[in-house]
């Protein structure tokens, strides 16, 4: 049996550790020990499952997850679906699986394996989406409708190109300390074969020695190739990274060993990163703060 | 199905939304994902097989709420793009109308990308446009024949000076967005040929 100790805290910031702890582990059973945990978003949520699962199937016996002591983070997990995802494949010490009335979640851990998922989260959004980008992110009316766009582009990467199921989830935070702002979380994540793997078929010849994560990465974020010959393909990540620049905000993307990212100013992140610890599939992240007076969004 | 007797022309009005209905699932109202992008298209390319040729087809967005780029690309792009993979781009014609402001981006951008134009119309009552891809010149005789409705073959020379603009005409009649009338050589603007709309 391996131990791994969560952090306190688990968002973005925290996926690479994760990752890496992850990656020592050859075999042995996992039990990831949140006991901990203090802070943790749908970044975070979404990587725990992914661990859980990538353990899970490596030892051939279900990953054990120790819930957080802190019954204020045990209960938004509930309330966001985590454990009643997380059960369906690893053995949970929590009894309160079930999401009860979550008025203040914007979208729960939801699972996407199939078309009618992607419509069913874009339907479920509607109302609550509208209420957080107008209220909490001073957003206009309208983005809502630019935001669903957003959500089924990012959800249909996971159809398009993992051919493995994935996840979904959203929540808004005031990062009050951080940026002094509202900040909306949107983290989509699959186990699939990743961007190298997706592309490598199609475009691997001609970048020879050179592909590698970070070659493929560049050329679906930067240069918006796929792996399919159609011309109307690819476009999806180029617009949803138009409409985040519009918003000032994040986008990231971390698959196999690198990251690319389009970074706003109010974060230091590099916009590529490589050697990074291996991590199956992808992983993306959309952070979109809160517009305030004098922003010409 | 409406009929313009005197140009022979079948016109063929499609709502989006009912065929979402029909043909995917009624759970979904938003055009979104490519395989309901997909499903809608076949439909709408189904119906119109069954038409006489030349025919023209309506495509009516009034009632979707939101479009993403996938399904912008099959409903919009490939539908256009399948006139000249069938071979029948002499005789079909498409008009897009009821555009919503938040439909303009994503069909513009799969119009930009597959080298597309098209002619369509927002709201009842606004005017038709050409969107896409076009050069000032082909905006130009465009809006002429738009504005004039209909340009008998005899007033061509008259109303185009020169060859080269006669040549963009024909251009945009075989691009579908004008349509040359096969025995008379009349140049109609669509919008002429849409029923009970001008």
């Amino acid at each position: 049996m391996r131990v791994l100790d969560l952090p306190t805290t688990l968002d973005f910031h925290a996926f690479d550790r994760l990752a890496a702890d992850l990656d020592e582990v050859s075999g042995e059973r996992v039990l990831l020990d949140a006991r901990h945990l203090r802070w943790i978003d749908p970044v975070g949520m979404l990587a725990l499952l992914g661990a859980g699962r990538v353990a899970g199937e490596r030892s051939g016996a279900p990953t054990l997850l120790r819930s957080p002591e802190s019954t204020e983070v045990s209960g938004y997990l509930a309330r966001m679906g985590f454990f009643e995802e997380a059960a369906r494949f690893m053995e949970v010490d929590e009894t309160r699986r079930r999401r009860s009335g979550s008025s203040d979640v914007l979208l729960e851990v939801t699972p996407i394996s199939e078309n009618h998922d992607v419509h069913a989260v874009v339907e479920r959004v509607q109302e609550r989406a509208g209420t957080i980008l107008t209220r909490a992110l001073n957003y206009p009316a309208s983005a809502v409708i630019q935001f669903s766009v957003i959500l089924s582009e990012v959800c249909q990467n996971i159809l398009e190109h993992a051919e493995a199921p994935g996840w979904v989830a959203a929540q808004s935070y005031n990062w009050s300390r951080r940026l002094g702002r509202n900040v909306l979380v949107l983290a989509v994540g699959d186990l699939g074969r990743g961007f190298r793997g997706s592309l490598s078929d199609e475009h691997s010849g001609r970048y020879g020695d050179r592909w590698s994560d970070t070659t493929a990465l560049e050329a679906a974020f930067i240069h918006g190739l796929t792996r399919f010959a159609d011309q109307g393909r690819g476009q999806g990540i180029q617009q949803i990274r138009k409409q985040v620049r519009r918003w000032d905000g994040l986008i990231s993307v971390r698959s196999g060993t690198a990251r690319i990212a389009d970074v706003p100013d109010w974060e230091d992140l590099p916009p590529m990163e490589q050697k990074l610890a291996p991590f199956p599939g992808a992983w993306i992240t959309i952070l979109l703060p809160e517009r305030v007076e004098g922003d010409d969004r | 199905m409406k009929r313009e007797r005197e140009l022979q022309l079948d016109a063929f009005a499609v709502d989006v939304r009912d065929l979402l209905d029909r043909s995917v699932a009624n759970l979904y109202s938003h055009l979104v994902t490519r395989p309901t992008g997909r499903a809608v298209r076949l439909a709408i390319e189904t119906q119109l097989r069954e038409l006489e040729l030349p025919a023209l087809s309506l495509v009516d967005l009034s009632s979707v709420s939101i479009l993403d780029y996938s399904c912008a690309d099959e409903v919009v792009a490939k539908l256009l793009l399948g006139r000249t993979t069938e071979g029948r781009a002499a005789s079909l014609f498409y008009v897009f109308r009821g555009l919503r402001e938040h439909h303009r981006e994503p069909i513009l951008e799969v119009l930009d990308r597959h080298g597309l134009a098209t002619v369509a119309r927002g709201e009842a009552g606004t005017r038709y446009e050409l969107l896409g891809v076009h050069s000032r010149a082909e905006a130009e005789v465009w809006s002429i024949v738009e504005e004039a409705g209909t340009l008998p073959a005899r007033e061509l020379p008259d109303r185009f000076g020169t060859e080269e603009a006669r040549r963009i005409a024909r251009g945009l009649a075989a691009r579908g967005l004008l349509f040359r009338h096969p025995l008379k050589g009349d140049l109609h603007a669509l919008s002429t040929l849409v029923p009970d709309d001008r």
